[in-house]
């Protein structure tokens, strides 16, 4: 799957070029800050109109992934919806791209900074998973060991021989692994900003997204 | 109009004379357009303001009388001063004050309850300035605008939103008379289908352009190289001029080759003649010190860009240098006429080619400068992103009415032609983003009430539409700043992609100082000063202008000449020698060349469309090689020729120019392409897509950024017809993509002649030497691979 491996805790990983973390003997799937529904969010308060297919296109990207994978469990790693108002007006359309991708497996939704709270689609609903050796959160804790987290939306620039190359990376350490955001509509934290160099040990790798996964030394 | 006796007795005590063109100017006053076409210094500010002067010297005019708007805000601020002095002089009963983005928010607020007699602004604070609900109030009673360097704004995306500006103005104020002044240009009738209300006559008064210029070449010992901008053989010859002469400009067509010329004319500098740089990505603070060092005397020479092609009247340059080929007469003859403001003294002026192909160009554009022969790309209609800023603006000062919006709009000359359809989609896409998915019904931005009339869903949006009011979008820069503990210094500004290629210890040019990256610390480029004597990267880009048809097309007519005694004596050689071993490009014809070298094969394709259009030529013939199995390797493009370079030679090119193969190969190119995302990106500011300006503290560290490309990205995918696709395609056909001439030029040609040759031709020689050449990645890397391996296996004994 031009996917790097990688072990965390143990526990045999793989962050897939779309930005989704395999853990194969789980068949578990995770991705991270989804963003459903960002656009129309922005309207509502306001802004202009951006246009309106990040939804879809995000969510026809995870089907990829998920058929890809052929994933038994999802989880989705919190800000999975703009905010909670953007998760009650998604159109019915989204509903059932969403219910069709829930079909015959397990869901796991986590909660968010933007989505503090249960959403009416189905699925369980948690604060915190706790899987193995692993610990699924939204939001990476000081200390935590065996922790996959995501909320930074974190990139990375490596310069090559002709040019510099910026792209959604996930930072893997011994301790935890940070995915990057998998929503459409989604900037970046480089990870050599000082919240992402703090949190990251000495020896962390930075996964770059793609077509092929590439890890580098993390820039810091 | 007769002037005042005030008026008339002011003139007489100062020994001045009221200058024809002055007196034209009262005599129409009450037409309802006019536009004079006079060169700078000619009085043509006074000439546009005494009507205005004569109109308020009895007193009693109550509220606003005169606008006056300009491109520049130092040119708002001197003109204030210049009119001051008279005003007082005469003791006339006129408040006069200017209003730019450096007015105090106190002083606006009043001059919109409160405003003066005569305003000062620029495009931008008058599009503001009608999206207050009071706009009504503070424009009532006003009787004249004065347009100034209307040529400059007529050229630009300001002057289409300018008139749209004052389409509204002419609703609320019906009496108002339109006057342009504008420097010498090739199609007056064009500008003056602009400035006046369509379909109102607009009468064009010519001033005296007085004496012709005195411009020439720069003889230099040193011969011009074979390529490049830089110029640098000439710095000792241009030194010996600023020594001859009181002041000097000396002109460069880019940033770039501006901070590597000063940089070297300093090095030169023995005298330590007092030398200032002056270009658009120098810090304000700086600018401002060297233009006030100008006013004063203080400075012998500027070297400068563009900057400095509008502005301010310095009586005391009495040379105008230009550094490289000038690419487009109207801004040569403009340039020149810098030079010696004084009334009925000729200007000088001396051109520098900077390489050999540059003297040939230079020297037509000497020619055509001497007959006066301007040249000039029609604009086409109003662009359609400058009308959906427009429409947001309108909604802004209170609810509108569709079809009266769409009546005003269609008096702007740009917009007569404007389809309904057109202006629906417009309106469509503010008040729902104009999705083929409708998606925003209950969030729209606009909404349409019971009584049909438009306007905000939310009042408090008005806030944010004002504050990203304007059509300059400046490509993503950085600031750069001298590293904190020694200062903090801001020097200017260079753009995110430089920022981007620079690593720590590199050092290059800005101000005329060489200074060393250091870091990049919240989007602020930090450097430190550094006393090498040459920088490691001397390039920042900045505009390239491709040289006009009138030019390409005056070369190829020298080209046909049987000998050239115009031209210098290696110029002449080199022509010639590629005439006996090849053959000279001719008009109505395309010249191909074909050869081998270096172990590779080359096709040289003489299009002469200018720079932007060779260079997507270039792109798209090497796509069409890559498809055909030619296995490209590469292209670079100058502004007469496009060089290719791959594995096979080419045989048969007359099916890469199939105009609707090329065509095809455009839109599937501009798919992917960083130029047209850069021109997406631009029109989505100008339309409110993207906004520039948000309130609120700043996110640092970019987390939240709404990347434009995965904006571009997105309605490709999903919604390819939508409107700011289907903009942004029209500005490819012209600007940085400019397909517009690669069709012009196909269409232009008879027949194709290739010529298989077995070596480089004196004519495709300099090419090889042009930097920004452009790798293609493709099968012929493949190959290349294969055959490495395949060697690398061989001498192991393996295969």
């Amino acid at each position: 799957m031009n996917g790097h491996d990688f072990t965390l805790a143990g526990a045999r990983l793989t962050a897939l070029p779309s930005g989704a973390l395999w853990w194969a003997d789980e068949e578990l799937l995770c991705v991270s800050d989804l963003h459903l529904g960002k656009a129309e969010r922005h309207a509502r308060r306001g802004g202009p109109a951006l246009p309106p297919y990040e939804t879809r296109d995000t969510l026809l990207r995870l089907a990829d992934a998920i058929e890809a994978s052929g994933a038994g469990h999802v989880v989705c790693l919190g800000d999975s919806f703009d905010d909670l108002a953007a998760a009650q007006a998604l159109s019915e359309t989204v509903r059932l791209m969403l219910t069709r991708l829930q079909a015959g497996r397990r869901w796991t939704w986590i909660e968010g900074n933007h989505d503090p709270g249960p959403v009416e689609l189905g699925g369980s609903h948690r604060n915190v998973l706790t899987t193995g050796p692993l610990t699924f959160r939204h939001i990476a804790e000081p200390g935590a060991v065996g922790e996959v987290s995501g909320h930074y939306h974190p990139k990375a620039q490596v310069k090559t021989r002709l040019r510099r190359i910026s792209r959604p990376a996930f930072l893997v350490d011994g301790c935890r692994v940070i995915l990057p955001a998998f929503g459409t509509f989604t900037g970046g934290l480089r990870s050599c900003s000082a919240e992402l160099s703090g949190l990251m040990q000495p020896d962390a790798l930075a996964i770059l997204t793609g077509s092929c996964a590439h890890a580098v030394p993390m820039p810091r | 109009m007769d002037l005042p006796p005030q008026i008339t007795a002011w003139f007489d005590r100062r020994g001045w004379q009221v200058h024809p063109h002055q007196q034209a100017m009262l005599d129409r006053a009450l037409d309802p357009a006019t536009l004079l076409i006079a060169p700078t210094g000619g009085g043509k500010t006074m000439a546009g303001f005494l009507p205005t002067l004569a109109e308020l010297a009895p007193g009693g005019h109550d509220g606003l009388h005169t606008l006056y708007v300009s491109p520049l805000k130092a040119l708002a601020a001197d003109i204030k001063r210049n009119l001051r002095a008279p005003v007082d002089e005469i003791g006339l009963p006129i408040r006069i004050e200017d209003r730019t983005g450096d007015t105090s928010a106190t002083a606006k607020k009043r001059q919109r309850a409160d405003p003066p007699h005569i305003l000062l602004t620029t495009p931008e604070s008058l599009a503001l300035l009608t999206s207050y609900e009071d706009a009504g109030r503070t424009f009532a009673g006003l009787k004249r605008v004065v347009i100034d360097e209307i040529h400059a704004l007529a050229e630009s995306k300001r002057g289409d939103q300018l008139m749209l500006a004052l389409a509204r103005l002419q609703t609320l104020a019906p009496d108002l008379r339109r006057v342009g002044l504008s420097a010498t240009v090739e199609d007056p009738s064009a500008i003056a289908r602009l400035l006046a209300r369509h379909p109102d006559p607009c009468a064009i008064l010519q001033a005296d352009p007085g004496p012709a210029p005195d411009i020439s070449m720069l003889e230099t010992a040193e011969q011009p190289p074979w390529a490049g901008g830089g110029a640098a053989y000439a710095v000792g010859a241009v030194l010996d001029q600023v020594r001859q002469h009181k002041t000097t400009l000396i002109f460069h067509n880019t940033r770039a080759q501006a901070e590597i010329f000063f940089h070297n004319l300093w090095l030169a500098n023995e005298d330590a003649l007092p030398i200032g740089i002056h270009h658009g990505s120098l810090d304000r603070v700086q600018r401002e010190r060297v233009e006030q060092a100008m006013v004063r005397g203080d400075l012998r020479a500027i070297v400068c860009t563009g900057s400095l092609d509008l502005g301010i009247d310095w009586g005391d340059v009495d040379l105008v240098i230009q550094i490289g080929a000038p690419k487009n007469v109207k801004r040569l003859v403009q340039r020149i006429g810098r030079a010696n403001h004084r009334y009925n003294a000729p200007s000088k002026a001396l051109l520098v080619p900077a390489n050999r192909f540059e003297v040939v160009e230079c020297v037509a554009a000497l020619e055509a400068a001497r007959e006066g022969a301007l040249d000039g790309e029609p604009r086409g209609p109003g662009p359609l992103d400058v009308l959906c800023q427009h429409i947001l603006i309108a909604a802004c000062a209170g609810p509108f009415d569709a079809d009266t919006l769409f009546a005003e709009v269609k008096t702007a000359g740009a917009y007569a032609d404007l389809s309904r359809a057109a202006f629906d989609d417009c309106l469509d896409f503010c008040a729902t983003g104009g999705y083929a998915l409708r998606a925003y019904d209950q969030w729209q931005r606009l909404k349409q009430r019971p009584d049909g009339l438009w306007q905000l869903r939310d009042p408090r949006t008005a806030q944010r539409i004002r504050m990203n009011i304007g059509t300059i979008i400046d490509s993503d820069t950085l600031k750069v700043r001298l590293r904190r503990n020694r200062g903090g210094k801001p020097l200017g500004e260079v753009e995110e992609a430089f920022a981007a290629s620079l690593s720590p210890g590199d050092t290059f040019l800005i101000g005329g100082q060489i200074v060393r990256y250091e870091d990049l610390r919240e989007l602020v480029v930090e450097v430190s000063r550094n006393a090498s004597r040459k920088p490691k990267i001397a390039v920042f880009s900045g505009t390239k202008f491709a040289t006009s048809t009138q030019l390409s097309n005056r070369v190829l007519d020298m080209f046909a000449q049987d000998s050239w005694p115009g031209l210098p004596g290696h110029t002449r050689d080199w022509l010639a020698l590629q005439r006996e071993v090849s053959r000279l490009p001719e008009r109505g014809r395309l010249l191909i060349e074909s050869f081998p070298h270096d172990g590779r094969e080359h096709i040289c394709i003489y299009g002469f469309a200018g720079r932007n259009a060779q260079q997507t030529l270039g792109l798209l013939l090497t796509k069409r090689l890559e498809e055909t199995g030619h296995a490209p390797l590469g292209f670079v493009a100058t502004d007469y020729a496009t060089l290719i370079w791959g594995l096979d030679a080419v045989v048969d090119p007359a099916p890469l120019f199939d105009i609707d193969a090329l065509r095809d190969g455009l839109d599937r190119w501009l798919a992917g392409n960083a130029v047209m995302k850069r021109t997406f990106r631009a029109s989505a500011t100008i339309a409110g897509l993207i906004e520039r300006n948000i309130m609120g503290p700043r996110k640092t560290g970019r987390q939240m950024t709404m990347s434009s490309d995965i904006l571009y990205d997105t309605l490709l995918k999903y919604d390819p017809d939508h409107l700011m696709m289907r903009i942004t395609r029209t500005e490819a056909l012209r600007g940085l993509v400019d397909f517009g001439r690669i069709e012009a030029m196909i269409a232009g040609i008879s027949g194709i002649d290739l010529l298989r040759l077995n070596r480089i031709t004196p004519l495709s020689a300099p090419l090889f030497l042009e930097h920004g050449r452009v790798p293609v990645a493709g099968s012929a890397e493949d190959r290349l691979l294969a055959e490495e391996a395949e060697a690398v296996m061989q001498s192991a004994g393996l295969a």
